[in-house]
């Protein structure tokens, strides 16, 4: 093994004998841009509600529900998709939470949850993961449209400005406090804070 | 003439629909003639002004002052009694469900919403904002009382 990694060393440290430098440096420049190039695009290809609802859990279950909610139809017409709720926008936080979703794909394989049944058995949980992550990040996804700043709480029916004023102005709690269920229905709530 | 007389075709064609409608069935479908589709209503706004309202008689189960759309109400998940059960009230200042939906058909008080008066819009409804079609002419028992 120690005498494997040490002529891997060596090749790897010894100067080209047939290639130019320009051809290795441009070279590895172009191959960059395609490697790097290539794996934006998987990614962003992942990112799609295409790709999302193109699995039946998906499309069967969470998709159905969204349908006919506000944030799929409505009177403007702007919508959101799945991954504008459920993954991060920033660069680095999207590599993370898609690292985490490796263990999503683990459970597509082993069929996790494949059928109804086995989906509402696993919903509290999965509910309690975004629950969780939108809480630590003070519902971020929320707030990439819906921003405080600009939030006119005049236009609010009263009581939606009241509770924003003294709870959302205040930072004592974050949109998923209390908007739980807003796109998809609700699992068992008994015990859940809020309910 | 013949101006006269085109004149009063078209004014005699213009106006034989309305006499029609004036004196039709009155029915669900209103004075569409059979072969034709009505067109939809429109849908009603919600009156959205969580302003309490005036019950007509004491028993009334008072109308919701807000919009409920999306609500869910099931074994799951009770939105309404989110922020309307006793211990919800404190911080969303809602009001309480009357301690009379604790009781069971004993007239037993139980700790919280018995299961029988768990479907809040069994009883409560939203209001829109819409034209009666008929005319009401409850009166409310004071004013019987007052005559």
């Amino acid at each position: 093994m120690k005498e494997r990694l040490k002529t891997a060393w060596q090749v790897f440290n010894r100067p080209s004998i047939h290639y130019s430098l320009g051809f290795l440096t441009l070279g590895g420049f172009i191959a960059g841009i395609i490697f790097w190039g290539a794996f934006n695009t998987v990614l962003e290809a992942t990112n799609t509600e295409l790709f999302c609802v193109s699995c039946h859990e998906m499309r069967d279950n969470v998709f159905e529900e969204l349908k006919g909610t506000i944030h799929y139809t409505n009177r403007s017409g702007v919508r959101a998709t799945c991954p504008d709720c459920h993954v991060p926008h920033d660069w680095t936080d999207k590599i993370a939470r898609k690292m985490q979703a490796s263990k999503e794909v683990w459970g597509k394989v082993f069929g996790t949850i494949n059928t109804r049944e086995k989906f509402l058995a696993h919903r509290r949980t999965l509910a309690g993961n975004e629950w969780a992550r939108l809480k630590a990040n003070d519902s971020l996804e929320c707030r990439n449209c819906h921003d405080f700043e600009f939030m006119d709480i005049t236009r609010q029916s009263n009581r939606a400005a009241a509770a924003h004023e003294k709870y959302l102005a205040s930072g004592e709690k974050t949109c998923i406090d209390c908007h739980k269920g807003i796109a998809h229905r609700l699992p068992d709530m008994a015990g859940v804070q809020g309910f | 003439m013949r101006k006269i007389i085109i004149l009063a075709t078209l004014l005699s064609s213009g106006l034989a629909p309305t006499a029609q409608a004036q004196d039709y069935v009155a029915t669900l479908r209103g004075p569409t003639p059979l072969n034709e589709q009505p067109s939809a209503p429109a849908v009603p706004k919600v009156v959205d002004e969580d302003t309490k309202r005036q019950r007509s008689y004491p028993e009334q189960p008072p109308t919701i002052p807000h919009s409920t759309r999306d609500y869910q109400v099931d074994l799951n998940a009770n939105k309404c009694l989110a922020c309307h059960a006793r211990r919800r009230t404190g911080e969303s200042e809602a009001p309480m469900v009357s301690i009379t939906h604790f009781m069971d058909r004993d007239g037993q008080i139980l700790a919280t919403v018995s299961p029988r008066r768990y479907f809040c819009n069994q009883c409560h409804v939203i209001e829109h904002r819409v034209k009666p079609l008929v005319e009401n002419d409850f009166v409310d028992v004071d004013t019987v009382l007052s005559k």
